[in-house]
């Protein structure tokens, strides 16, 4: 199966590959997957308390060109969202937006609950109450 | 010419095996069972030469050479055909769970019709335990179906061990030597072979072709046959030959017998000079006995790395094949590697290496720059590697399966 050139182009040049500092408070993590399964994302947000908008996003990611791009990609797209916005990023969006086939929804599935699981980091860490969050196949 | 390493799913062909071939195309057309006139003279005696470089490539007799499309074919006659032959001697089969899915799924299919067959496992390095081979033996035993080396690690079974286990107890050997036949010596006298499949495609010759060697004296072995038609090999195997491909893989054998012993070193030097360097990488592990091997396999684990992601930092260099198949069909890694006792984490970060007549020093060169700073790229990528920098027991981490 040939890749799309936008999962190649994430692939060869990740967007926000790193780690941010996990101890700040305003600092949220999600760690999904499970290295029997292939694939592990993990994507960090930073929010800015002033604005309320993620100022920053890293991840780090162990799986297939799909799962990099897809966490690659849910990294550039989360920068600038407020984390309402960033709560409403759906792994279709992603799937589109790299042409992922059939068998690779499941990398954006990942991605997408990366996202939440951030999100609920964050919300936790700040005395908000964690959300339920619809689990979707993968 | 993007660099193919991965010669234990198909070789290329030889040119020297399509020279041979091409005249049965068109010119000698003729169907080798027609024994009227002379096109069919032509094609038989094309055969009976094609028969005789085979048979000689593995010391048996030429009649002892079924020709079949295939090994997946000849896996299946000789099972099946065994299993029917000897049904009034019993309906025990032993094999092992690395063997290749032609074995092992046409043994569920005997179970299927009320067959019994023992999956012997393997120890970690990948080679069966010849005591708990001898121990699975029940007066109900017809055949061990054991592989001589194996496609994904390159681990050769101890097989004049195994038949002689077999020959003690009574009992036929079946040996798939697809990755072995025209890359190690394989003497059927030698090694107590009854039963032997393997293909053209895995030796420098044409798809489409194989064959099963059916032993004729001591025992003398029949199988039954799995398709109806014409009676062509002896009755075992009905369908008219292919002649082209009959030619092609008797010039294969040929080739082979010439020059299999000096390329196996060649390819063993050069293998072994890929393995090491990329050996020198932390968290790489070879997978399977390293000494028993074929020598121009190499199975290495590149742990906190995904096999598929980092295939794509070379593939359109480089054609190698990974045990890690990240589909959502498939979520399961090589059943293999897990069968010598691998976690799924470094079933999934493993790589195979097939190389072959046509691979050069430059390319293993390239091969080894290419894989190793993809591999140093995707751990700085990599959680895992992160979390095991920083000493974080990743087995302790209460991972989501999906």
């Amino acid at each position: 199966m040939a890749y799309s050139d936008k999962v190649i182009d994430h692939y060869q040049n990740p967007k926000n590959v790193g780690t941010l500092d996990k101890s700040k408070n305003n600092v949220g993590t999600g760690l999904v997957g499970a290295p029997e399964c292939g694939d592990v994302m993990r994507l960090q947000i930073e929010v800015d308390e002033e604005s309320g908008l993620i100022k920053d996003a890293k991840f780090k990611t162990f799986g297939c060109g799909s799962a990099i791009a897809s966490s690659s990609l849910a990294t550039e797209w989360l920068k600038g969202k407020t984390v309402d916005q960033a709560l409403a990023i759906d792994n279709m969006d992603i799937v589109e937006e790299l042409n992922l086939p059939p068998v690779k929804i499941h990398c954006s599935v990942l991605a997408e609950d990366a996202i939440k699981a951030a999100i609920n980091d964050y919300r936790v860490k700040n005395g908000m109450p964690e959300l339920e969050l619809e689990k979707k196949p993968h | 010419m993007p660099i193919y390493l991965d010669n234990n799913a198909t070789t290329p062909m030889d040119p020297r095996v399509l020279e041979a071939m091409l005249p049965y195309f068109v010119e000698k057309f003729g169907n080798a069972a027609s024994r009227n006139h002379s096109f069919g003279w032509v094609a038989e005696e094309a055969v009976d030469y094609a028969r005789e470089q085979v048979a000689k490539l593995i010391n048996a007799d030429p009649k002892e050479i079924i020709f079949t499309s295939g090994a997946t074919e000849a896996d299946n006659l000789a099972i099946k055909g065994v299993y029917e032959m000897y049904s009034s001697k019993g309906n025990h089969i032993i094999t092992a769970t690395t063997e290749h899915k032609a074995v092992l799924d046409t043994c569920k299919h005997i179970e299927k019709t009320g067959g019994k067959v023992t999956y012997l496992d393997v120890k970690a390095d990948g080679l069966i335990d010849l005591a708990e081979l001898e121990a699975a033996i029940t007066p109900q035993t017809i055949l061990i179906a054991i592989m001589y080396g194996n496609n994904e690690i390159g681990v050769i079974q101890p097989v004049r061990e195994i038949s002689a286990i077999a020959r003690k107890h009574g009992v036929l050997f079946f040996t798939d030597a697809t990755q072995a036949v025209g890359k190690i010596p394989v003497d059927v006298q030698k090694d107590g072979i009854d039963l032997m499949a393997f293909s053209g495609h895995k030796m420098y010759g044409p798809k489409g072709v194989g064959v099963l060697y059916v032993r004729r004296k001591n025992p003398r072995v029949k199988v039954t046959a799995q398709m109806d038609g014409g009676g062509h090999e002896r009755g075992m195997r009905s369908g008219t030959l292919n002649v082209p491909g009959i030619v092609g893989l008797g010039k294969a054998c040929e080739l082979c017998m010439n020059e299999m012993e000096s390329e196996a070193k060649r390819l063993s030097v050069m293998r072994d000079r890929l393995e090491s360097a990329l050996m020198e990488l932390e968290e790489a592990y070879v997978n399977g006995n390293r000494e028993h091997r074929l020598p121009h396999v190499a199975n290495i684990s590149f742990k906190y790395v995904e096999g598929e992601g980092l295939m794509m930092g070379f593939n359109k260099d480089i054609a190698v094949s990974s045990g890690s198949a990240c589909t959502s069909a498939s979520l399961e890694p090589s059943y293999v590697l897990k069968a010598l006792g691998l976690g799924d984490d470094l079933a999934h970060s493993s790589l195979r290496f097939g190389l072959g007549r046509f691979t050069t020093d430059e390319q293993i060169d390239y091969t080894i720059n290419a894989v190793r700073s993809t591999v140093l790229k995707l751990r700085e990528m990599s959680p895992l590697w992160e979390m095991y920098k920083e000493g974080v027991d990743i087995d302790s981490i209460e991972w989501a399966h999906h």
